[in-house]
């Protein structure tokens, strides 16, 4: 083990790609902890994990366009948000059922457009990642998505507090709480593109729920579970990276896979969980 | 002055009230009682603008409520809340001096110093660090009256606030109610417990589907509204005792 470490260290001082795939990682660690936390105290984990696939057409109409990925990404991402809301809002249908139509019809077209833009190798990269495959450009897009994450997080800080916590009272003095569910889901999408070199599209949900929830876990205030999810988040991908080069196993799994990992763990020692005192048959 | 003008509210087709009017006068002490699903907590959120009215419009001295939301305090249900979120006390009353501050401005030591004030005028110091699960009702009531009082508003609006609470949160809570009065707020409560109309309200509003009665409590809780708007046994077990048959 202290041998393939050793290796995947001087590995990184040897290639570009590898360093590339680390700092990506790192970022996608950070920028997906902190999102992350706000969607699970908002309880949008479904909403998460369905704007990342719905985002699969725009990546295709992109790449078929030759425009950016972000921007094809983007926009199908807010219209899935869109019609999501429109759906239940005009219907009797509860939210998490339509939520369940639209984001798997966005992602089988997306599945039909991908199949006809390009080849098949591809389709497997965005869904399940491909780090060591990061370009410098791809590199630069995942700087300036942390960049904005980071500005929002920090200028927004109160409105995004309120309306997770208490949306009714965000309402009463007059916060438009419309247009910060909106503003979080854009920059959901930009995560979301940002993490399909990582991770891959399906498994993007893990990381922005499992390094946020396991901060949950070990913290009773907002910003320093913030902190914590994004030092998860981090360590997760770093370790997941190291896994995926030493033992040729896609990045995203991997990642994934540490991260669960570390929750598991969490789960039996953070203290908030109180799990052992459970298991004495004390008052939990 | 509070005004409601011809509200029609309604989540479906069939409103829940119809054309009502009402006011409530700054210096008083407000209490609306009514029925399970007789439209109080509605005609509230209906006054505040927190939801869509086919008809009507609500002003305070002559301007729309909407337009100066900094004047107006809501103390919602607590069941409604996120009782897990990670927030202690003291950052609870801290987010009464949001709506203050405008967007994107964070608190400073002015508005902590509030909070702190605050939290000592609901007996609340000690528990500012704790995390707002680890509170019982009352103690939790009072953290949201505490943000009421950093809002400074003219109006305060509560829904609810003594369910479920013990006997000296209640107290605390109505102590406060009454210096907001003698200061010349405007305070409008949504009660259920009829046996304390009498001691804690000045004006009474009786509500189902609508307005039953509307005025100051010893002219409007009487045998005949309440039979009218609950059930003419509640009226005549309430009034037994009192001679009024």
């Amino acid at each position: 083990m202290f041998a393939s470490i050793q290796e995947f260290l001087s590995a990184l001082g040897q290639y570009n790609f590898l360093q590339s795939a680390l700092l990506a990682s790192i970022m996608v660690g950070i920028m997906s902890g902190i999102i992350g936390s706000f969607i699970i105290l908002r309880g949008m984990s479904l909403m998460g994990d369905a704007i990342s696939h719905s985002v699969l057409p725009g990546v295709a109409v992109a790449y078929m366009l030759g425009i950016n990925l972000m921007l094809g990404a983007t926009a199908f991402g807010v219209l899935a948000a869109l019609l999501i809301g429109y759906v239940s809002t005009h219907s009797k249908l509860k939210n998490d059922t339509s939520i369940g139509i639209v984001f798997s019809a966005f992602f089988a077209l997306g599945f039909i457009l991908i199949s006809m833009a390009g080849s098949s190798t591809n389709l497997h990269h965005i869904l399940f990642g491909n780090v060591l495959a990061v370009s410098d450009q791809d590199l630069l897009t995942t700087v300036i998505v942390l960049a904005i994450v980071i500005l929002f997080v920090v200028i927004a800080y109160k409105e995004l507090l309120i309306t997770s916590f208490d949306e009714t009272f965000a309402k009463s003095y007059g916060l438009n709480t419309t247009v910060m569910q909106y503003a979080l889901m854009i920059i959901l999408t930009l995560v979301t593109v940002s993490a399909l070199q990582t991770v891959g599209l399906i498994l993007i949900v893990a990381m922005l729920v499992t390094p946020a929830a396991t901060a949950f876990l070990w913290t009773n205030r907002l910003s320093i579970m913030i902190v914590f999810a994004s030092i998860f988040g981090v360590v997760a991908s770093t370790i997941g990276l190291y896994l995926s080069y030493t033992f040729d196993w896609a990045s995203g799994p991997a990642i994934v896979l540490v991260a669960a990992a570390i929750f598991m763990v969490s789960f039996i020692i953070a203290p908030k969980q109180g799990f052992f005192q459970k298991l004495g048959g004390k008052h939990g | 002055m509070l005004e409601a003008k011809g509200l029609t509210v309604g989540y479906t087709a069939t409103p829940v009230f119809e054309d009502l009017s009402v006011s409530f006068e700054p210096g008083k002490i407000t209490g609306i009682i009514g029925p399970n699903g007789a439209g109080k907590s509605t005609l509230i959120k209906a006054i505040l603008d927190l939801i869509k009215k086919q008809a009507g419009d609500v002003k305070l001295d002559g301007q729309e409520v909407s337009k100066v939301r900094q004047k107006t305090a809501y103390v919602e249900q607590r069941a409604n809340l996120d009782m897990s979120f990670p927030i202690n006390v003291f950052d609870v009353v801290l987010t009464g001096t949001y709506g203050r501050l405008g967007l994107f401005k964070s608190p400073g030591a002015k508005e902590k110093a509030a909070a702190t004030d605050a939290l000592e005028q609901l007996k609340l110091s000690e528990f500012k660090k704790r995390q707002i699960s680890e509170l019982s009702g009352g103690q939790l009531q009072r953290v949201f009256v505490a943000r009421a009082v950093v809002q400074q508003a003219d109006v305060v609006i509560l829904d609810e606030p003594f369910v479920g609470i013990d006997m000296k949160s209640e107290a605390d809570i109505m102590e406060i109610l009454k210096l907001w009065r003698d200061q010349g707020k405007t305070i409008i409560v949504i009660h259920h417990d009829l046996n304390k109309v009498s001691a804690y309200f000045d004006d009474l509003v009786i509500m189902n589907h609508g307005i039953v009665a509307a005025g100051p409590v010893d002219e409007v809780y009487t045998r005949e509204n309440i039979g009218h708007a609950f059930s003419a046994d509640l009226g005549n077990v309430l009034f037994e005792d009192k001679g009024e048959a």
